[in-house]
């Protein structure tokens, strides 16, 4: 069962692709000047990070003079459910990320057809950087969350359809920390309401509170054009109907150029919406000018 | 009383083979130039420090930054200096870090350009990826000084 493009993917996606393709111009001649990878990927969430976390560097190849974007399509498939992801960011001179992305999770297995997701993102530079800076890059920013589909989480006890994720992260590249390798870690500490990120519905019978979850993600680059790595994310377990895991996964990201990235993940999210222990595969293209 | 005085004897042999041992490490040992060695000693950072400048002409991000400097005596600089910096028996006489980049406001765009740079000068010589990290390792504590933070 492999629909790669669902139409409304495709609906979405060109005009993306156009605005990434018209911006390139109109942005500087060159892509931006941090090192390679150094923008890391596109989440889930749209936000730059691996592919669950968020990280505290900003997306594309933006410096401090410069602006950037990206753009991007990402699978997972896991044994009873696809999430696909389109997203797009946009970089202004490494301090502020201004993020979009639609997340639609297909749910044949369940009743309903599938659940769909808006996120607008926005992150901040606060300080740092996190290749030269002693202290790494600190980075603050919000994930505001619109559910589309509420008629399952609502009949699964989801208290709202739209919420707002706030995080504070810090990333740090370490230069030759291991056998000469370079060694990127990241530590992300969020406040949400989120069921499943959001693609359950916000709040529930359990908790119907904020509350502070960790995520964490660490790689170790083998070259310039190979990071391998791990992330960890903590989940609230706000719905007494359908109990929800942590979140972990362990990636391998090629970025053969500035302009192109590609993510390979296994992922484990836990039980999702019921049906237990959703393990699989999780690819992402992304495309930076 | 006798047994007192082989334990102080034992004491003093323990410091003083402790000494030997680590003194021995600490002051005789040649210092580490391994990562020296990997550069290609001094004639294979000299080859780097040329593509570099190669490089650097070419990129209008940073080539006005180096308009009439002295390229010879910037050549030899950098390399004696990235020469002591990996362990090499060289000596950087050239001005101070700070002092040198003072009037130049460099951003971290134009930081991030050299650095490219130097990377890809080190790949054209087939410098291996673990002296690559080792060499920006040494020099990422000049970052504050050349961006004058």
């Amino acid at each position: 069962m492999t629909r790669f493009s669902s139409k409304r993917g495709a609906v979405i996606f060109t005009p993306l692709l156009a605005m990434g393709v018209l911006a390139i111009p109109l942005a500087s001649a060159d892509i931006g000047s941090r090192l390679w990878a150094t923008g890391g990927v596109t989440t889930i969430e749209g936000s730059a990070g691996g592919g669950l976390v968020p990280w505290a560097l900003l997306g594309s190849y933006a410096s401090d003079e410069e602006w950037g974007g990206t753009v991007a399509i990402s699978r997972a498939e896991v044994d009873d459910y696809t999430l696909a992801v389109i997203g797009a960011s946009l970089n202004w001179n490494n301090r502020v990320e201004v993020t979009f992305a639609r997340q639609t999770l297909d749910l044949s297995s369940l009743k309903q057809d599938e659940l769909n997701q808006d996120i607008f993102g926005v992150k901040v530079r606060l300080m740092g950087d996190a290749l030269y800076s002693p202290w790494g890059q600190w980075s603050a920013g919000v994930q505001h969350k619109r559910q589309q589909d509420f008629t399952v989480p609502e009949a699964i006890g989801a208290r709202d359809n739209g919420g707002t994720d706030v995080y504070f992260a810090g990333s740090k590249l370490f230069f030759a920390a291991m056998f000469g390798r370079n060694l990127l870690v990241n530590a992300t500490v969020r406040g949400t309401r989120a069921n499943q990120g959001g693609l359950l519905g916000f709040g529930g019978d359990l908790n119907n509170n904020y509350e502070f979850m960790a995520e964490a993600g660490a790689g170790v680059f083998i070259n310039r054009q190979w990071l391998l790595g791990a992330e960890y994310r903590q989940k609230p377990d706000n719905l007494g109907l359908a109990p929800e895991d942590d979140w972990w996964d362990l990636f391998i990201a090629w970025v053969p150029d500035r302009r192109l990235a590609v993510t390979a993940a296994f992922v484990n999210l836990g039980d999702v919406a019921t049906l237990k222990d959703q393990q699989g595969v999780y690819l992402s293209l992304q495309g930076s000018f | 009383m006798r047994l007192g005085i082989m334990t102080t004897h034992f004491a003093a042999l323990v410091v003083l083979a402790s000494l030997v041992l680590t003194g021995c490490q600490s002051f005789h040992r040649e210092p580490d130039n391994s990562l020296y060695l990997q550069l290609g000693e001094r004639a294979g950072i000299a080859d780097v420090v040329e593509d570099l400048l190669y490089l650097i002409v070419d990129d209008t991000r940073i080539s006005h930054q180096f308009k009439g400097i002295n390229v010879a005596q910037f050549h030899r600089h950098l390399t004696d200096q990235l020469c002591e910096l990996s362990g090499g028996p060289c000596e950087y006489a050239g001005r101070e870090m700070r002092e040198s980049h003072a009037a130049m406001g460099i951003t971290n765009t134009q930081f991030n350009a050299l650095v490219e740079n130097l990377i890809l000068a080190m790949e054209e010589n087939d410098v291996p990826t673990a002296a690559q990290n080792r060499l920006i390792k040494k020099l990422l504590p000049m970052y504050p000084d050349i961006r004058h933070l």
